[in-house]
């Protein structure tokens, strides 16, 4: 076999050679070559070829021995035995597949009278299935037992410390069922003769992995659990994808490359590369796809950043490899992509086998030794364990991304620029006829359900259209309206919401790059103030009591929207804000002896959050008696629960101005009060 | 003189001083050579390279024992040896001649060495106007917490 792959590499030489030279008297000779060799390598596949039933042979007798031994009733059923394989890729799917069989059998079902009880057949069933899929072939091993108790699995997980309990909190079931393929893991509770001897799962596991295989597991209690395994047909020539990275060559297996996607960091492309808290991601279609840099990875950053000085290639067009490995999809970010080639794979010089980020190495074309990446090693090396908690860091980055999604409304008015507003703080929009427009006090008025509204206007030169409906944004509080008279409504978009420079100009908070576009923020505070000098002013939500002005405010958020939106308001509303980015800041100013009669404290924030803080803020004498009110983006009863356990006074909605106003003022009324 | 007494040595020279390599574990000798980076490799190892057809591991012999790089890097020359049915390519600045010298002549190796050195030397011979320092292939390659042998 390696004299075939031998063969098929010095073809592939030539054939590169050839390449370079147009009509040339060896052209001819060398496509019959390379025919021939093609045809002999798919000749000796085929004798290598062996169907999987060879290796599933023993399996019958196995689960006869331990149906008797456990004095269960087992069904064994096996479907696509035919299903062909190479011969080396089955020696070692062989003892992995019998030990899961195994496994299903011991752990997975359970015995007749247990079985009855649940409202089961008698007769336990493992089934096991293999069939072809693009050059994979996918066995899967199934069985209708009592599938993985999370529970149990949580609790081992805690026991061997191999995770938190707060970090088993946020993942999924599947994410949890997967610990049982980490090493030195077992639930059963007896060790068996058969099985549970903590020597498992994660050598099942490591055993697929190395030859290029993924395993993947989905388990519902009570109802059985399905191991499903996906193998490459063969081992011995690949068809690989070379890349360059900081000027070196890198081949990466095509079977775990999912796509390839150019982006650009500035705007040029389509794509491009954001990064949340210096973590890259890229916006791909539905999903958030976390990004690596291959040269981070490899540590070779000095080297690219030499290159890029010289070409100035870097920065301006990267490409994304998109990856799969198991569940886990992730993009690894190369310079270039050159094009794809049959590669065989040697194994690396044994003093290199600690680098789980090579699978291998090999000759190219061009007789240059190049290293094989290993996509499951990137994986493990990016602190991400590949079956395990992946998808758990996938969902983080994904809430964190939509933390920061904010719902605004983009209209223009006064100009052709766009210009956007918190669509959580319009009450309504409505287009009203021109010709009801009145004039009182040199303020433009319309009748609006029964009372006056005030009209304004974005700026002294935007116009009134002359007939016809004119769309205006009605701004709504307990009994006042106001209308904020804009020229058109364009559209409500859903984007993550960065306030990048401030403003000079008055109504507005500053710009945002909105759906790619720079757009002006409005400050509705701005523009309510001055419709009605009082539109705090007499209401219920006013500052408490008459000490008007000496209500301190310390508001804590790590967003600049959020502060440059709330201070505003709350100023208007008779406060005196003091802003602080982050709890730490906020702690600085505690230790700096400032003192604050409330404080609006975000929940989401990095390094701290705002649970740890208010137990900061609690655990020293100094602001221990000050209240604290939480907002929050998305508040469920968890959150709320545990805000009150840790000492929020409060919980309001990030959006609820309302709801802050009141709740700013009752607190400090009771808490005034308690004083 | 029979011929169990006598064996014979590669020598070669880094850095300005006299190596010996046993000639029967030399498979051959190249002059420059085009290396593939190995990212993260151990630093001794200086990359990977293709002999007809074979990947060969590259080792630094100069790292390896703890002297300056060279600074004609281009100009070294590689001796290719096998360890454990891996070929490994070392890394020197030049190649001499082939020596038979009496094993009895070989003097201990002195205790003053540097301990890189004392690794992976077998011992020293006087020769005339300089010294050879004796490699022992298997502890040249013995690096890194003996990953070798795993």
């Amino acid at each position: 076999m390696t004299m075939v792959s031998e063969l098929v590499l010095t073809r592939n030489q030539l054939l590169q050679m050839v390449r370079g030279m147009d009509d040339n008297e060896f052209t001819v000779p060398l496509q019959r070559l390379s025919h021939v060799t093609t045809e002999l390598q798919e000749g000796l596949m085929k004798t290598r070829m062996q169907p999987i039933g060879n290796a599933w042979s023993k399996l019958p007798r196995i689960i006869r021995d331990l149906s008797h031994d456990l004095g269960k009733k087992i069904d064994l059923v096996m479907h696509g035995a035919e299903t062909e394989l190479d011969r080396q890729v089955l020696e070692m799917i062989k003892d992995p597949l019998t030990h899961m069989v195994r496994n299903s059998a011991d752990h997975g079902l359970e015995t007749p009278d247990e079985r009855l009880k649940a409202g089961k057949k008698e007769t336990g069933r493992v089934v096991l299935d293999a069939y072809h899929e693009g050059g994979h072939i996918i066995i899967t091993i199934s069985d209708d037992g009592r599938g993985l108790n999370s529970d149990k699995i949580k609790k081992k997980v805690i026991e061997n410390g191999l995770a938190t309990e707060s970090e088993l909190e946020g993942m999924s079931t599947q994410q949890i069922q997967s610990f049982i393929m980490r090493p030195g893991f077992s639930t059963a509770e007896k060790v068996t003769n058969v099985s549970g001897r903590g020597v498992g799962m994660d050598v099942v596991r490591s055993n697929i992995e190395k030859i290029g295989g993924t395993i993947e597991l989905k388990s519902e209690e009570g109802k059985g659990s399905v191991f499903t395994i996906k193998i490459p047909l063969t081992l011995a020539i690949v068809s690989a994808l070379i890349v360059e990275c900081a000027g070196e060559r890198f081949a990466v297996p095509q079977i775990s490359v999912v796509e390839l996607v150019r982006a650009s960091t500035d705007k040029r492309s389509d794509n491009t590369i954001e990064m949340i808290n210096e973590a890259p991601v890229l916006r791909l279609r539905d999903r958030l796809l976390p990004l690596v840099h291959l040269n981070d990875i490899l540590r070779l950053e000095t080297a690219a950043d030499e290159v890029a000085e010289q070409s100035d290639v870097k920065g301006e067009e990267e490409f994304i490899i998109v990856t799969q490995v198991g569940a886990y999809t992730f993009g690894i970010v190369v310079d270039r992509v050159f094009d794809t080639e049959e590669i065989v794979v040697k194994p690396v010089a044994p003093i290199l086998r600690h680098l789980a980020i090579f699978s291998g190495n090999t000759i190219l074309g061009d007789g240059s030794v190049i290293m094989i990446l290993d996509p499951n090693g990137i994986a493990s090396q990016t602190g991400e364990n590949v079956i395990g908690d992946h998808t758990h860091e996938e969902e983080a980055t994904r809430n964190a991304a939509e933390t920061d999604k904010v719902a605004m409304l983009i209209c223009r008015a006064g100009g052709e620029e766009p210009k956007a507003v918190p669509l959580s703080l319009v009450a309504r929009l409505e287009e009203i006829e021109v010709d009801t427009i009145e004039h009182t006090n040199g303020q433009m008025v319309v009748q609006y359900r029964g009372k006056i509204m005030p009209l304004v206007t974005m700026s002294e030169d935007s116009k009134i259209v002359e007939t016809g409906r004119q769309p205006i944004l009605v701004f709504s509080d307990n009994e006042r309206t106001m209308g904020l008279v804009v020229e058109e409504i364009v559209d409500i978009v859903e984007d993550t919401l960065n306030v990048e420079m401030a403003s000079n100009v008055e109504g507005m908070i500053g710009s945002a790059v909105i759906r790619g576009k720079a757009t002006d923020i409005i400050d509705v505070g701005y523009y309510l103030q001055k419709c009605f000098g009082d539109w705090f002013g007499s209401s219920e939500s006013t500052a408490y009591g008459s000490s008007h002005s000496s209500q301190r405010i310390l508001l804590v958020d790590d967003s600049p929207f959020f502060r440059n939106m709330l201070v505003p308001l709350l100023s208007v509303a008779g406060y005196d804000v003091s802003t602080a980015e982050n709890p730490m800041e906020a702690l600085a100013m505690r230790d700096a002896g400032r003192e604050f009669d409330i404080i609006v404290s975000d929940i989401e924030m990095p390094e701290m959050d705002g649970f740890q803080f208010a137990e900061e803020v609690l655990n020293d004498d100094r602001w221990a008696d000050t209240p604290i009110i939480a907002l929050s983006s998305h508040t469920t009863p968890q959150d709320f629960d545990r805000g009150r356990q840790v000492g929020f006074s409060d919980y309001v909605a990030k959006f609820d101005r309302d709801a802050l106003m009141n709740t700013l003022s009752q607190t400090l009324r009771a808490g005034g009060g308690a004083r | 003189m029979s011929n169990s007494d006598v064996q014979e040595y590669v020598t070669v020279t880094i850095a300005g001083q006299l190596f010996g390599i046993p000639v029967l574990q030399v498979h051959d000798v190249l002059g420059s050579i085009q290396l593939t980076n190995i990212p993260l490799a151990p630093n001794e190892v200086a990359g990977a390279l293709n002999l007809r057809g074979r990947i060969v591991t590259c080792i630094d012999v100069r790292k390896r024992l703890g002297l300056p790089s060279s600074e004609e890097e281009s100009q070294r020359m590689s001796v290719v040896v096998e360890h454990h049915g891996e070929p490994y390519a070392l890394l020197i600045d030049n190649v001499g001649e082939v020596l038979s010298l009496k094993t009895d002549q070989l003097e201990m190796n002195p205790a003053t060495l540097d301990h890189r050195w004392r690794e992976v030397s077998s011992g020293i011979y006087r020769m005339e106007g300089k010294l050879l320092v004796i490699l022992q292939i298997d502890r040249l390659l013995d690096f890194a917490g003996s990953s070798v042998a795993a």
